[in-house]
């Protein structure tokens, strides 16, 4: 169906309706994962999917990471198009050897022989009371394996191009959803083509004093704090890197360039965390003769996400955050 | 009991021999130093690796171990773009980027050897997932040895593997030792095939040093695993002869126990068969291994006169 149709729809609804139109237009896409089926997965995104596509597209796994992300990996391999729903970020720290040893290395080290399309939906973050174990944002370790992907969508209607995107790419996609922006509501392209290529970062809003980039619910913590500046004349200009791995750097640089201030933000762990990798690319370029004013990197405390509410959002960057940062970059304070 | 042709019989013994040659040139150029980083070799092993692959028919798939040249040969590899591969040459068949540990043939079915201990299960539970949403009716057979069985991936995939009949069997190649753990050591079960009951699959224990007992065994549970019936496991006991890799001082083993299976060596075996039925007149035989030696010395011509990767090609294949 091409339409230029659009329709109000949430980000989980978006990405269920991006791995529907795949799994229609392509029978080699399968799905699996824990109580993806009649349970319809653990966050709603796979519901009335087995209605749709039965038993054999929907592949209800039991508890058991590195079988499933093993699998998908070869399944990949011999010609499936396998998409894989981790239940929690977090325990992707249980099939990490399929797919850091294997998918991400197959290609290469067995020179060009192989490709592995395959998708892993991974919930990330915090915001949920789920503590410790179930609200992590481990994007930069995967942004360190060459061979992978790393995509975020940020709005429904990046969750459906980017969905479909992933599941088209010849490549393992770690496709990183964050919890909280699940019942998020957008207008959403119904064009069964419509698709976010792979390897863009765009400008989310343009502005001309102080470049934020941010995804995720940062991203939207951004964004109401450029609201609240634009009130008082300030005008900040926020890039959101669709695509974590291998990261769209140029748009980054031509803000900086133009604003001279840049905040890098994100929920996770601040200590090697990937906006330190944009601050360093920013520094390696031409930009770096346009800076006005340090950078700042905000990022999530050096700590395990902690259950109480308060604690928990004290852990991770807020809206005030942004705030004080730009007044500070911008001698306001 | 299965028919087995002379002409099947010839490939079997010279394939043998092949792998044998393969891995005593291969440590011989080790030694020389012209080897880059390390090779594992299953010398002592050939029956279990060559056999279980001969017994696989056309479009079969296998993924193959750490210790995996006779496996390779087996199933058919080119001894020249294996050899080369080991040589880290641009003839390799991964263009001297993955080396001995990683040797691979994708498109004819060979998913790779794998260079973490377990890691093919998973792999195979995948190709064989692909071979049954498709139905091709091919089987996926898996390499792995004894240390392997320990890993959580081995006990997640046959689990994965019994509840959805995958088309796989599970070929293990227990060699005695993990690295330099001896088994009983590092498992509490006299067989490995006794796994397979946790799983409620068939679990066969073989010699592994008996090339009959191997391809009869393999060719059943490939039979088994073709019919939609599941998976196998096959436990294959047999015995390496050299070292884990070129690093290995082997305290952790005595002569003594090296030479009493070195008289069940998997060759001489084969070879006393083929006298005793006298399938095969000696002067065959020794044309046999004259000429799979031969075809080694021409392997290794090839390796050391092809080029090395250029330096340009380092950023290609990253991503598909």
């Amino acid at each position: 169906m091409r339409t230029n149709d659009m329709t109000k729809m949430t980000y989980r609804d978006a990405i269920r309706l991006g791995i529907t139109e795949e799994m229609r237009l392509d029978r080699d896409v399968i799905f699996l994962g824990e109580d993806i089926g009649v349970y319809g997965g653990a966050f709603g995104v796979s519901k009335g999917l087995l209605e749709e596509f039965g038993e054999e597209r929907i592949l209800d796994t039991p508890i058991s990471e590195a079988a499933i992300v093993g699998t998908a990996v070869g399944a990949a391999t011999t010609g499936l198009r396998p998409v894989c729903e981790i239940m929690f970020m977090d325990f992707i720290t249980l099939g990490l050897d399929a797919l850091v040893n294997q998918g991400a290395k197959m290609r290469y080290m067995f020179g060009g022989q192989s490709q592995v399309p395959m998708v892993l939906r991974l919930p990330a973050g915090s915001g949920t009371g789920a503590a410790a174990q179930h609200s992590q944002s481990l994007e930069a370790w995967l942004c360190h394996v060459p061979g992978l992907k790393v995509v975020t969508p940020s709005t429904p209607a990046q969750a459906k191009g980017l969905i479909k995107a992933a599941i088209r790419d010849n490549n393992p996609v770690c496709f990183i959803e964050h919890k909280m922006l699940y019942d998020a509501v957008g207008l959403v392209p119904l064009d069964e083509e419509y698709t976010l290529e792979i390897g863009k970062t765009i400008v989310e809003r343009p502005g001309k004093d102080v470049t934020i980039v941010a995804y995720g619910t940062t991203l939207a913590k951004a964004v109401e704090a450029a609201d609240f500046l634009e009130e008082e004349g300030i005008r900040v200009e926020i890039l959101n890197p669709l695509t974590l791995y291998p990261m769209d750097m140029k748009p980054i640089i031509e803000s900086v360039i133009k604003t001279g201030c840049l905040i890098v933000a994100h929920e996770a762990a601040k200590t090697g965390g990937v906006g330190g990798e944009i601050v360093a690319r920013v520094v390696e370029s031409e930009a770096f003769d346009y800076l006005t004013a340090p950078i700042v990197r905000l990022g999530g405390l050096d700590v395990p996400i902690p259950f109480n509410q308060e604690l928990e959002s004290a852990a991770v960057p807020q809206r005030n955050d942004f705030v004080h940062s730009v007044y500070r970059l911008l001698n306001r304070e | 009991m299965i028919e087995l042709s002379e002409e099947l019989l010839l490939r079997m013994y010279y394939k043998m021999n092949q792998a044998r040659y393969f891995e005593e040139k291969l440590d011989e150029l080790d030694v020389k130093g012209l080897v880059h980083g390390t090779v594992h070799l299953a010398l002592g092993q050939e029956a279990a690796g060559v056999m279980a692959c001969l017994a696989l028919e056309e479009g079969d798939l296998v993924s193959l171990s750490h210790r995996g040249h006779a496996q390779a040969i087996g199933f058919g590899l080119d001894v020249n773009l294996m050899m080369a591969e080991c040589l880290g040459k641009d003839t390799g068949y991964c263009k001297g980027k993955g080396g001995s540990m990683h040797i691979a043939d994708v498109e004819n079915g060979n998913l790779g050897a794998n260079g973490v201990v377990g890691g093919g299960f998973g792999l195979s539970c995948g190709a064989a997932l692909t071979q049954k949403y498709q139905h091709t009716g091919k089987v996926v057979l898996c390499f792995a040895g004894d240390g392997a069985t320990n890993t959580g991936s081995f006990h997640e995939s046959l689990n994965l593997a019994s509840i959805w009949k995958l088309p796989v069997v599970f070929f293990i190649e227990n060699n005695q030792y993990g690295m330099s753990n001896p088994v009983e050591n590092h498992m509490n079960v006299e067989n490995i095939s006794d796994r397979s009951e946790a799983y409620n699959m068939p679990g066969l224990t073989i010699d592994g040093n008996d090339f009959l007992d191997v391809y009869n065994t393999v060719t059943k549970a490939l039979r088994y695993a073709r019919a939609g019936k599941g998976p196998v496991l096959i436990e294959a006991k047999t015995y390496r002869f050299s070292g884990h890799s070129k690093s290995d001082k082997q305290l952790y083993r005595d002569e003594q126990e090296v030479k009493e299976w070195q008289k069940k060596d998997p060759l001489l075996k084969m070879k006393e068969y083929l006298r005793e039925n006298r399938i095969f007149t000696e002067k065959q035989i020794q044309k046999m291994e004259t000429e799979a030696m031969i075809s080694i010395e021409q392997a290794v011509e090839f390796a050391k006169k092809s080029p090395s990767p250029q330096l340009d090609t380092i950023l290609a294949d990253v991503y598909a």
